[in-house]
C-alpha cells in the first residue's frame, strides 16, 4: 500500500490543483487528476523522505481559521502604521525559543509569523532552537513572544508532533 | 458601479507600481532592489487581474500565474546569490 | 448586490496594494520596508483575485475558481521570499533602526 501510494495527502492535493487549473469539473478531468495525483508522488518519491501525519484535523482547521482572521487584523495594523508617522515606529529584533523539532512544523511556524502579527521571521539559528524575528512596532517583546508561542506554536506542535 | 471601482483601482495600482519603481531606482542596497522587484511582479499580477476584469476575458489568468511562478523563482535565485555568491551549487 | 460586493473587494484590494507599495517607498530602513509588501500587497492581490473569481463566476458559463491557485501560491511564497530577503540583509549587515543581535546569535548564515 505504502509503496503504491506513498503520499496520500499529496495525491489528494495534486488532484485538487489539477481540477483548479483546468477550471472545470467533469468526470474525465477528475479521473485524469487522480491519475496525475497517483503518478507524480510515485515518480518523485525520493524528494519526499518524511511522512506527514496529521494528528488532530480539527485543531488544524481551527488553526487555519485563526491564522486567516489574524492575517486580516495584521494587515489593518500594518496599513495603519504605514499611513501614520514612520519616525514614531519602534522596530525590534526578538528571539523566539522553539519547542518544535520537525522541518515541516518549523517552516509552517516561520511562514505563519511572516504573514501575521506585524513580524517577519529572519533567521533560524544553526542549532534550530531559536528563531530570530523582526517586529515592525512593539513595546512589549516578551508579550509578543508569548503570543506567538501560545497562538501559533502550540497548535502546530499538537498537530504535527504529538 | 464596477466600472467606477475598476477605474479607481487601476489608478491606485498604477501609483503603487510607480512608487515601487522609484524604490527600485533609488536603492540604496541590493536587497532593497530585490524587494522592489518582488513587489513589482506582485503589482503586475494585480494589474493583469484588473485588466482581465476590464476586458471581460479570462485569458490573462495564465499570464498572471506564470508571472507569479517565475517572479518567485527569480527572487529566490537573487537572494541565494547574495547569501552565497553562487546560484547553482 | 453582487456588483456591490465585487466593487468593494476590488477597492479593498487596490487600497492594500497601494499601501504596501507606499510602505516600500516611505519607511526608513530595509527591515521595516520588508513588512509592507509581504503583508499588505499579498492580501491586496488576494482580495483582487477573489473579486475576479466572483466576477467570472457571475458572467461566465460556469464557476471560475482557478484564481484561488494564484492566491494560494502567493500566500505560500511571499513569506519564503521575505524570510530569504531578511536573511540576505542580515548577511550584508544592512543599516537597521532596531539593534541587530550579536554575531553568535545570528549563527551560521546558510
Amino acid at each position: 500500500m505504502s509503496r503504491l501510494l506513498p503520499h496520500p495527502l499529496l495525491s489528494l492535493a495534486l488532484t485538487g490543483f489539477w481540477l483548479l487549473l483546468v477550471n472545470q469539473f467533469s468526470l474525465g478531468q477528475l479521473v485524469l487528476g487522480l491519475i496525475l495525483g497517483w503518478l507524480i508522488p510515485l515518480f518523485t518519491r525520493s524528494f519526499w523522505p518524511e511522512q506527514v501525519r496529521i494528528r488532530h484535523p480539527l485543531t488544524l482547521l481551527r488553526f487555519i481559521a485563526v491564522v486567516l482572521w489574524d492575517i486580516l487584523i495584521a494587515n489593518l495594523t500594518v496599513a495603519r502604521l504605514i499611513l501614520g508617522r514612520p519616525a514614531k515606529l519602534s522596530p525590534a529584533f526578538i528571539e523566539v525559543p522553539l519547542a518544535l523539532e520537525t522541518d515541516l512544523a518549523i517552516g509552517l511556524l516561520a511562514n505563519t509569523i511572516c504573514l501575521t502579527p506585524g513580524t517577519v521571521s529572519a533567521q533560524l539559528t544553526s542549532d534550530r532552537k531559536t528563531l530570530l524575528v523582526h517586529a515592525l512596532n512593539t513595546d512589549d517583546p516578551e508579550g509578543l513572544v508569548a503570543t506567538i508561542k501560545r497562538r501559533y506554536e502550540a497548535p502546530l506542535k499538537e498537530v504535527f508532533e504529538s | 458601479m464596477i466600472e467606477l471601482a475598476l477605474n479607481i483601482a487601476l489608478t491606485l495600482v498604477g501609483l503603487a507600481t510607480a512608487l515601487t519603481f522609484w524604490r527600485l531606482l533609488r536603492g540604496p542596497s541590493a536587497p532593497d532592489r530585490i524587494l522592489a522587484l518582488d513587489t513589482l511582479y506582485i503589482n503586475t499580477i494585480a494589474l493583469l487581474v484588473l485588466l482581465g476584469i476590464v476586458l471581460g476575458n479570462n485569458i490573462y489568468f495564465e499570464a498572471a500565474l506564470l508571472i507569479a511562478l517565475m517572479g518567485f523563482v527569480g527572487t529566490i535565485a537573487l537572494c541565494k546569490y547574495l547569501l552565497r555568491g553562487d546560484i547553482i551549487e | 448586490m453582487l456588483d456591490i460586493i465585487i466593487s468593494i473587494l476590488i477597492l479593498i484590494g487596490a487600497g492594500f496594494t497601494f499601501v504596501g507599495s507606499l510602505g516600500l517607498a516611505r519607511l526608513k530602513d530595509f527591515y521595516t520596508r520588508l513588512h509592507g509588501p509581504t503583508k499588505a500587497t499579498t492580501l491586496g492581490v488576494g482580495s483582487l483575485l477573489i473579486a475576479s473569481a466572483l466576477y467570472f463566476s457571475h458572467t461566465g458559463p460556469g464557476i471560475s475558481l482557478h484564481e484561488v491557485l494564484i492566491t494560494l501560491f502567493l500566500f505560500i511564497t511571499a513569506p519564503v521570499s521575505a524570510h530569504l530577503l531578511a536573511k540576505a540583509a542580515l548577511h550584508l549587515r544592512l543599516h537597521s533602526q532596531a539593534p541587530v543581535p550579536e554575531e553568535d546569535k545570528v549563527g551560521n548564515r546558510d
